[in-house]
């Protein structure tokens, strides 16, 4: 192994009673790729901040390129020639691209910004790494990709000699994905090192040289990517085998909800339903895959109630409702799982309890005569902790202090708890780890079994493979006809995301 | 009615509109510099009185017209730091603590004047700043009268605002504070202290704010007295969203509202009494809500603005 150009030792952090970090140590090597992997919450990101200075580690130290880091500074580490591509953007969305990468690299106090030399070192860089992105754009213009794209630039910038890159693929499509694995590539062949955290095992597979596995805060392995398999790493990960939960064949019953030549009013850039059918039947898992922003937004507004057709016919259990509304949605039993479960499904800074009850709070079952019963949306979410297995101190904690995969746990178990006999799920299992997503299927699948209607959105092709038994594909607010499991192929599936119809099947 | 319209277009009155928009424009860009930081300072009434008394007083005691600009904006810079010190590093409500600031501030001014001046029961008076006509360009008709007749003090106002500009649109200090406005963990990653940026705009803002005050006692008017500031800070801050935090449409709205307030008093005279005096000095306000309703909606908030900032935090 070539030298090391960082020495992690020991490394140790804890916040209050958690300890995220315990006595991690690890070598990076000149022109290595080394995947971080595990799941939410095992310690990832906690270990690259103190790297990078944004945290102050309890114990343990920090060489790079043979010099000892100084703690708790992200000025020595980007001097030291570590950059870090952030999972949430650090980027002033009020100024240009230049602006964001120049800040900081000049003297606070020269009397003018040098511009024209900014601009020459970004189109270089740009150039040579396939990095592109207009420098003049306002930051507030840039899709995620090109957004990454400019976290990236900053970090050469600077001459980074070590890249983070905290869940970079998280917020990408997959071709954006490609392209910034070819630069990955291009940058490693430069001598740069790379440090790439991630949960997704498929993409460790592919860039990495080396995996390292955290759980509960503890390096769990490490292994060469070549040698390793799939599933020796998500044993690693998880502490045991993961296994899918098996798919029992449908028993398809009556269409719960009927959908007409639906069409919805256009809102901001969102793509319209446009002459939609469809049907959900009792029993049914249906799929519905599809480029993001071709019309899934709205369908997932319309059965959630919080959009109303324009046109068409929209029955729910053979009722048309005069007016529509996130209220009688749910009246008319239709479970939500939303899609941004930190901006639709919760309220980051009420309680547990709040928030489980926040669907139903002016049932008999949690108030009474105007006033909140305490006791029972307190009792109830003690339940859904334990019954759906939550890591979460008590029902009082905020929960935006918990992790995605236990607060999707917390929002599936409000969903379900009544016996929906409609369930919407989109993105249900977006940016989960395997074993939460394991366990997200598994309940959907218990659902389809007592005979609810499931539409499951996803971006995540393999997932809706997986558990449909009916796919349809959206594209341009249009539905192509339904396929039966097994029918489409990936392969099939792509074409018809991209917008290409099918000849009509012969009935 | 014709009457009326005259008054817009004399030259006196675009020279009394100048004068009144000066040290609301000093205000105004120091409380655009805070809120470029992300720190919102509703000290600004209060070290706005400190600043009008703090120059008055360094030139009754003898001191010169320029030390006392420099004393005020002293003065307020030290409130500046009080005010930073409470809501950065320690994070604290940004509206208490302004409000907090504003009361501390006006009732010191109030005792410290008490004490120096026991005696008095009518204001005592400097010699203020006087005009100073730019040779040439005072003698061009009306907006050469009313640009270039005036004090050196609002002479400075202008430049203040385009130094505003150009510290903030051209210079690296302007990228680290406005990008400590909108997202303060950016400037963090780039290796820059947000405390050190929030910290010194708040301070220099307040500096700016006191020199705004001072110009009341010292170019405006001749001597201080109590309530002077009369809610012109309060105006300032409404400026700072009328101008969508920029410098340039900040300063149009600080002589717009000026040029309200001087044209009210003129109706006032020419209107001989028919209609009640209160409803013409309701009118710069009424105007500029109005003005702010238009205007305010389509405003883009700086995004840090208001939020501490807590290093490390989650």
């Amino acid at each position: 192994m070539p030298s090391p150009v960082l020495i992690l030792e020991n490394i140790t952090k804890r916040f209050g009673p958690l300890t995220a970090n315990d006595s991690i140590s690890f070598e990076l090597g000149r022109g290595e790729v080394v995947a971080l992997l595990g799941e939410n919450g095992a310690g990832k990101t906690t270990l690259m901040n103190i790297l990078f200075g944004h945290y102050v580690a309890d114990e343990g130290t920090v060489e790079a390129f043979g010099r000892p880091l100084p703690p708790g500074q992200p000025r020595a580490a980007l001097e030291a020639g570590i950059g870090m591509v952030h999972q949430h953007f650090t980027l002033a969305d009020n100024m240009t691209v230049l602006e964001n990468i120049a800040l900081g690299t000049q003297g606070l106090l020269r009397p003018k910004l040098d511009r024209k030399a900014a601009l020459a070192r970004i189109r270089e860089l740009s150039d040579s790494f396939g990095l592109s992105v207009d420098p003049a754009a306002t930051v507030a213009t840039l899709s995620v990709g090109e957004r990454q794209r400019v976290e990236i630039l900053k970090a050469l910038y600077r001459d980074a000699r070590v890249l983070i890159l905290d869940e970079p693929t998280a917020v990408l499509t997959p071709a954006e994905t490609e392209a910034l694995f070819r630069t990955l590539k291009l940058l490693v062949a430069e001598g740069l090192s790379i440090i790439f955290i991630s949960h997704k095992l498929a993409e460790v597979m592919a860039v990495s040289d080396r995996v390292l596995v955290l759980r509960q805060g503890r390096l769990a392995g490490a292994r060469a990517t070549a040698g390793a398999t799939r599933a020796e790493l998500a044993a690693l990960m998880v502490g045991q085998e993961v296994v899918s939960p098996p798919v029992p064949p449908a028993v398809a019953g009556p269409a719960l909800l009927v959908l007409e030549d639906v069409t919805t009013a256009r809102r901001g850039n969102a793509t319209p339903l446009d002459g939609v059918t469809l049907s959900l039947h009792s029993g049914e898992i249906t799929g519905l895959a599809g480029v993001s922003g071709n019309g899934q937004a709205a369908l997932a507004g319309l059965l959630s109630g919080m959009e109303a057709p324009l046109s068409g016919c929209f029955e729910v259990q053979g009722r048309a409702f005069a007016k529509w509304s996130p209220a009688t949605a749910l009246k008319a039993g239709i479970a939500r799982i939303p899609e941004d479960r930190h901006a639709v499904g919760t309220i980051g800074d009420m309680s547990v309890a709040e928030n489980v009850i926040a669907e139903r709070y002016r049932s008999p079952r949690f108030s009474r005569a105007g006033f909140l019963d305490w006791r029972a949306a307190r009792r109830f979410a003690e339940a859904l902790i334990r019954d759906y297995d939550v890591k979460c101190p008590s029902p009082d904690a905020r929960i935006r202090l918990l992790s995605g995969g236990n607060m999707q746990k917390l929002i599936l178990g409000r969903a379900l708890d009544p016996d929906p006999v409609i369930i919407l799920a989109n993105q249900p299992t977006r940016g989960l780890d395997v074993g939460a997503v394991a366990y997200v299927h598994g309940r959907l699948l218990e659902a389809r079994a007592r005979g609810a209607a499931i539409l499951l959105i996803s971006e995540d092709l393999e997932e809706i493979l997986a558990l449909s038994d009916r796919v349809v594909v959206v594209s341009k607010g249009r539905l192509s006809l339904p396929s039966a499991r097994g029918e489409r192929s990936l392969r099939d599936l792509g074409e018809l995301m991209a917008g290409h119809r099918e000849a009509a099947h012969a009935p | 009615m014709s009457e009326a319209l005259d008054i817009l277009f004399t030259a006196s009155f675009w020279v009394a509109a100048i004068r009144i928009a000066s040290p609301l424009i000093f205000a105004t860009m120091g409380e655009l510099i805070c809120e470029r930081a992300g720190v919102l300072n509703l000290g600004i009434e209060g070290i706005m009185t400190v600043g009008a008394f703090a120059g008055w007083f360094t030139v009754y005691s003898g001191g010169d017209l320029w030390t006392g600009v420099a004393v005020a904006a002293l003065a307020g810079g030290a409130f500046g730091l009080l005010h930073a010190t409470l809501t950065v590093p320690l994070g604290l409500s940004q509206h208490v603590v302004g409000i907090g600031i504003t009361l501390l501030a006006t009732s010191l001014t109030y005792f410290t004047y008490r004490l120096a001046l026991p005696q008095v029961t009518t204001p005592p008076k400097i010699e203020p700043f006087q005009p100073l006509p730019i040779p040439g360009l005072s003698k061009i008709p009306v907006l050469g009268e009313a640009l270039f007749s005036q004090t050196p003090l609002t002479y400075l106002a202008f430049a203040t605002v385009a130094a505003v500009a150009w510290v903030l649109y051209r210079t690296p200090l302007g990228l680290a504070v406005r990008a400590a406005g909108e997202n303060p963990a950016a400037v963090e990653a780039q290796g820059i202290s947000v405390t050190g940026i929030r910290m010194g705009a708040v301070m220099a803002g307040s500096a700016l704010m006191a020199v705004g005050g001072a110009f009341l006692t010292m170019s405006a008017f001749n001597s201080f007295f109590f309530q002077m500031i009369n809610g012109r800070g309060w105006i300032c801050i409404a400026l700072v969203v009328f101008g969508s935090w920029r410098p340039g449409k900040a300063l149009l709205g600080a002589i717009l509202f000026a040029a309200f307030d001087a044209y009210q008093v003129r109706l006032q005279q020419i209107s001989g009494g028919v209609v009640p005096y209160q409803l013409f000095l309701m009118m710069p306000y009424i105007l500029s809500i109005a003005a702010l309703v238009l205007v305010a909606r389509r405003a883009t908030y700086p995004r840090a603005l208001m939020i501490p900032y807590q290093k490390g935090e989650r």
